[in-house]
């Protein structure tokens, strides 16, 4: 492997820039107050939501592998990153400030290795299975864990178990969603738009023909179950810190489906969908807390499954088709 | 010697689909595999090329035994293939559907693709390099940001051999490549078969039910029915040997 400094370092100016830009833009909206806190919570929500997306599209849309666990590796990145952080904070208290944010920084990394070990460990033995199979097999994964969580203050009291987790520190501010969904973004990007990734497709394509080709399927399999995943508890560990209390049931497999749902909407294989559904998606949901009157909040889950059925029977492809917004082609020429 | 299968035996429940099947090909063969339906010839390129274990026998590339090895090893010590009924990367342009099969050779890392280092635009450009003659030699060019499920059933056949191609075998096998085509297609087909033989050096074992194509380019014939080798020889003494004739050729041979 031949890095020569000026490339690689260019390319990481190049990412600091969007990333200044949309986190100044945000913080501005923020004092000016021309957003309150309530939707400036909302945009922050739908980034950890689309970099967990990102990842189900990685395993879903490009490898093709039916997963119904995303929600489990959500929840493990979430109390891995939470334990660390409040084991932290126990330790040294929360004033000092960079300290802080490294040990956050940390946490994070901590959240999505540790989704991607047990996403190995899934993986080993259920992806050997045909795609339908797959799907129940890491269901019953989702339902586990999710008893786990249930349980866990038995062996470890910080989880809280079933009573939940308090005394999260909030550390999620705007510019760490920002951080996380252009590193998501850029990651997904640039494996996507490689070799790497066009192996992956190849096997959702076709996997005899991608074994004829000299692609090792199970292998690239697990790689891409694997990475997928460890977005899955990046965003994990996001979450917590943004709202500063995890419950088992925000990690039930039910809410691998609103995952999934998203992925479905902006379309398998295709990254811009991906964005905008999880933002439309996370708008609808609690948008519609605000814009719809109290007696009629209910009715949220009247009008998104309608647009829900509208949208898959007018886009089936999702709702870009297989166009890509110019920032996500991932140019492999210069 | 490039190829050397001996006794190869695979069943399926109580079928025999193969039944100790022996033969060899040496370098730069041009050789034929015909006989009726369900008669093996498939199932032998399933199992040499790995998509199917065999039960009893050794396939033997280059004197190194592969049998049994998954399919993307046997893919990248040198064999590749074509289906009978074209698997194509439906989804994907035909510059992917090349692109894809260079992946075992590629050399840069998932770093180096994260980071788009020199080594990963250095790499990616000679692959793109490589396609192109690929797409040129099969006359894709034109149709390079095509999805291949839009492609004609000609051109989904010779995507399919550009894409097996790219893996840079040394032995070529073919599953029906003329299935489906017209004369003047078979035609154009004969002539590219033997022109990537010559271009690529490569050996060529395939599978065929045209009998034009059969007797106007294979140098040598294996005849299978019912798992097993029935006859092999040049053409000409294929069409007079009277156990193909039985098998084969008395009932649908008058055709080609």
């Amino acid at each position: 492997m031949t890095v020569r400094i000026p490339r690689v370092a260019g390319n990481i100016l190049k990412a600091l820039l969007p990333f200044c830009l949309l986190t100044a833009t945000l913080l501005l909206l923020e004092s000016r107050e021309y957003l309150n806190p309530f939707w400036i919570r909302i945009i922050q929500l739908s980034c950890v939501v689309a970099v967990s997306a990102l990842g189900l599209n990685l395993i879903y849309g490009f490898t093709g592998l039916f997963s119904l666990g995303h929600a489990a590796f959500y929840g493990v990145g979430a109390y891995t990153a939470a334990l660390l952080m409040k084991g932290f904070v126990g330790a040294y208290g929360e004033e000092s400030f960079l300290p802080a944010q490294a040990a956050f920084l940390g946490s994070l990394a901590a959240g999505g290795i540790a989704a991607a070990l047990l996403a190995c460990l899934v993986g080993l033995p259920t992806l050997r299975l045909t795609s339908d199979y797959l799907g129940i097999a890491t269901l019953g994964f989702g339902v586990i864990t999710k008893v786990l969580f249930d349980n866990a203050d038995s062996f470890l009291p910080q989880l809280g178990g079933a009573r939940g987790m308090t005394g999260i520190p909030r550390m999620t501010e705007t510019p760490w969603v920002v951080a996380g969904l252009v590193a998501a973004i850029l990651v997904a990007r640039n494996l996507v738009h490689s070799t790497y990734g066009r192996a992956l497709v190849a096997i959702r394509e076709d996997e005899i023909a991608a074994s004829t080709v000299g692609i090792d399927i199970f292998r690239y399999k697990v790689y891409g179950f694997t990475a997928g995943c460890a977005f899955a508890g990046v965003a994990g560990g996001l979450y917590a810190h943004l709202y500063t209390f995890l419950h088992p049931s925000n990690f039930d497999f039910l809410k691998s489906f609103d995952v999934l749902m998203i992925v479905v909407l902006g379309g398998l294989g295709n990254l811009s969908g991906t964005l905008v559904a999880s933002f439309g998606w996370i708008f609808l949901l609690e948008g519609m807390r605000v814009l719809l009157p109290p007696e009629y909040i209910e009715f949220r889950w009247v009008i998104i499954p309608l647009l829900l059925i509208v949208t898959m029977l007018v886009r089936p492809q999702g709702l870009f088709g297989r166009r890509e917004f110019p920032f996500l082609r991932g140019k492999v020429y210069r | 010697m490039i190829l050397s299968v001996q006794g190869l035996t695979r069943h399926f429940g109580g079928i025999r689909a193969l039944d100790g099947v022996d033969f060899t090909l040496g370098r730069g063969e041009l050789v034929g595999i015909i006989g009726p339906n369900g008669s093996g010839k498939t199932t032998l390129f399933n199992v040499v090329t790995g998509i199917y274990r065999p039960d009893r026998g050794s396939v033997t590339l280059e004197g190194k035994g592969i049998a049994g090895l998954p399919p993307h090893e046997i893919a990248r010590r040198g064999i590749a293939r074509t289906f009978q009924n074209i698997r194509l990367f439906r989804e994907l342009t035909v510059v992917d559907n090349v692109r894809v099969a260079y992946h075992p050779h590629v050399r840069y890392g998932p770093a180096d693709a994260l980071l788009r280092t020199e080594a990963f635009y250095q790499e990616e450009r000679r692959t793109r390099e490589q396609v192109e003659e690929f797409l040129t030699i099969f006359s894709l060019s034109d149709r390079r940001k095509e999805l291949a499920r839009n492609l004609s059933y000609g051109d989904q056949r010779r995507l399919e051999i550009a894409r097996a191609l790219s893996c840079w075998p040394r032995l070529l096998l073919l599953d029906e490549p003329a299935a489906g085509m017209n004369p003047s297609e078979v035609g154009k087909l004969m002539d590219l078969i033997l022109r990537v033989r010559e271009r690529f050096s490569l050996t060529v074992l395939l599978i065929e039910h045209q009998m034009r194509l059969v007797m106007g380019i294979c140098e040598r014939l294996i005849v299978m029915d019912f798992g097993q080798v029935i006859a092999r020889g040049v053409p000409s003494e294929i069409q007079r040997d009277p156990r193909v004739v039985e098998a084969y050729l008395g009932k649908g041979g008058s055709n080609g």
